[in-house]
């Protein structure tokens, strides 16, 4: 079977934002459902430390009531921030990035498409659970809806921010900690009117002011820091 | 379809790795880059890839760039076939499963093709980006150190591949140490 014949009669390839998003949001699906072990971590630990907290602090059922969703958004943060280092380390590693960066699709869609890919294993999980974690603390339906819809807006936010320091520690020894001094202040913002969104509905007002400045934030994040991303994976390889 | 190199330099820290570089390729040439170790070679290809950045000079690149280097570009979880496919996907090339297939009975990977590769050798991992090149559309190929970790057939059969490239109007820049069956159209020489 002649295979060079068969190239020649190839049209030239172009490549398209959408062919590179897809591309890469399959491949690591493909990866993270080959290796469940990473994902399971994510949500295991964000279920352990949530439970954890009720039995250091005692069983008051009013101081659980008030630090509830505090203590779920800094659980989920922390486990979503948990499966950042190898988000692109490990194709920088076994020169997987190079090849996505020389590949005819532009880099904000293949980028986009990982960054995806990272919050379908860590950050949906995270919103999903997060109402069977409030039950734990008492929360009433009205919060636990805030605390869920807060977190299906910020952790998205999370995979992004979280995504820029990724590709900015590539490369740099020990760079986990480097990542965690990164990211985890730029974290904060979102943690503030994430854990404001279920406090407020907690306290009887509306939720809707944290969570458009949460949604502005994740609209912000989406239009600018894939390009960050870009940037820093060209500097990286560099 | 050509690559043009006018005046590359590039330096590393204090050292100077090349200077004043230029050179043209046009269809159906390929040049050999020799130099020992440490002279510049990979930084030259990643240069004239557009991975790296140069500290002067240009380079124009009509077509699209096949890049191979050190880092085999491919996913330990993931099979020879699943591989392929992917990195061919990437390059923005529809391949279907026999054209894969074919390509892999030709290096010799057939019956391996639904192994996982971290079970592959280092040179049964080398024949997974030989088929990735025999399928690959791009015009430009840029590759560094294509022979490592091959055998004598893969060697012979990396020629083959390589003279197909150039039969059908590609061209090629190879840093290599070994010499191959293909006389190049130049040789450059680094770091003499």
């Amino acid at each position: 079977m002649n295979v060079a014949a068969q190239v020649a009669a190839m049209p030239p390839p172009e490549g398209s934002f959408g062919a590179g998003f897809s591309w890469a949001i399959a491949r690591d699906l493909t990866l993270a459902l080959r290796h469940p072990g990473e994902t399971l971590l994510v949500v295991a630990f964000f279920v352990l430390v949530a439970s954890l907290f009720p039995m250091g602090v005692g069983a008051d059922p009013q101081l659980l009531l008030r630090i509830g969703p505090g203590v779920i958004w800094v659980c989920a943060l922390l486990a979503a921030f948990l499966s950042l280092p190898s988000l692109f380390a490990a194709d920088y590693a076994d020169g997987t990035l190079e090849q996505m960066v020389l590949s005819p699709h532009p880099m904000p869609g293949w980028v986009s498409g990982k960054i995806a890919a990272h919050w379908l294993v860590s950050g949906l999980p995270l919103t999903v659970l997060s109402p069977l974690l409030g039950l734990q603390y008492g929360l009433e339906v009205a919060t636990l809806a805030a605390l869920a819809a807060a977190l299906a807006i910020g952790t998205p936010v999370l995979s992004l921010l979280g995504a820029a320091c990724s590709a900015l520690a590539l490369g740099a020894r020990g760079g986990g900690i480097l990542l965690a001094l990164l990211a985890l202040p730029l974290f904060v913002p979102v943690l503030i009117f994430g854990a404001g969104a279920a406090e407020a509905q907690a306290a009887g007002l509306s939720s809707a002011p944290h969570l458009s400045l949460l949604g502005a934030l994740a609209i912000v994040a989406t239009m600018g820091l894939p390009f960050a991303v870009c940037a820093a994976v060209r500097i990286a390889l560099d | 379809m050509t690559i043009e190199a006018r005046a590359l330099t590039c330096s590393r820290g204090a050292v100077t790795l090349f200077r004043e570089v230029s050179f043209r390729i046009e269809r159906g040439e390929w040049f050999a880059v020799r130099g020992s170790n440490g002279s510049g070679k990979t930084t030259l290809l990643r240069c004239v890839a557009g991975l790296t950045r140069l500290d002067a000079g240009e380079v124009h690149r009509e077509g699209n760039v096949a890049y191979a280097g050190h880092l085999a570009g491919i996913k330990d979880d993931l099979s020879a076939e699943e591989n392929l496919r992917g990195s061919l996907a990437l390059a923005g090339a529809t391949v279907g499963p026999e054209q894969a297939r074919a390509a892999l009975d030709e290096v010799g990977l057939l019956r391996r093709r639904a192994l996982p590769s971290r079970r592959l050798s280092a040179g049964q991992r080398r024949r997974i980006g030989l088929a990735r090149l025999m399928l690959d559309p791009a015009p430009i190929w840029i590759l560094d150190e294509p022979l490592t970790a091959l055998d004598d057939d893969g060697q012979a059969l990396f020629a083959r591949t390589l003279a197909r490239h150039l039969e059908r109007g590609g061209l090629a820049l190879v840093a290599t140490h070994h010499d191959l069956a293909l006389t190049p159209a130049r040789l450059l020489r680094l770091g003499a």
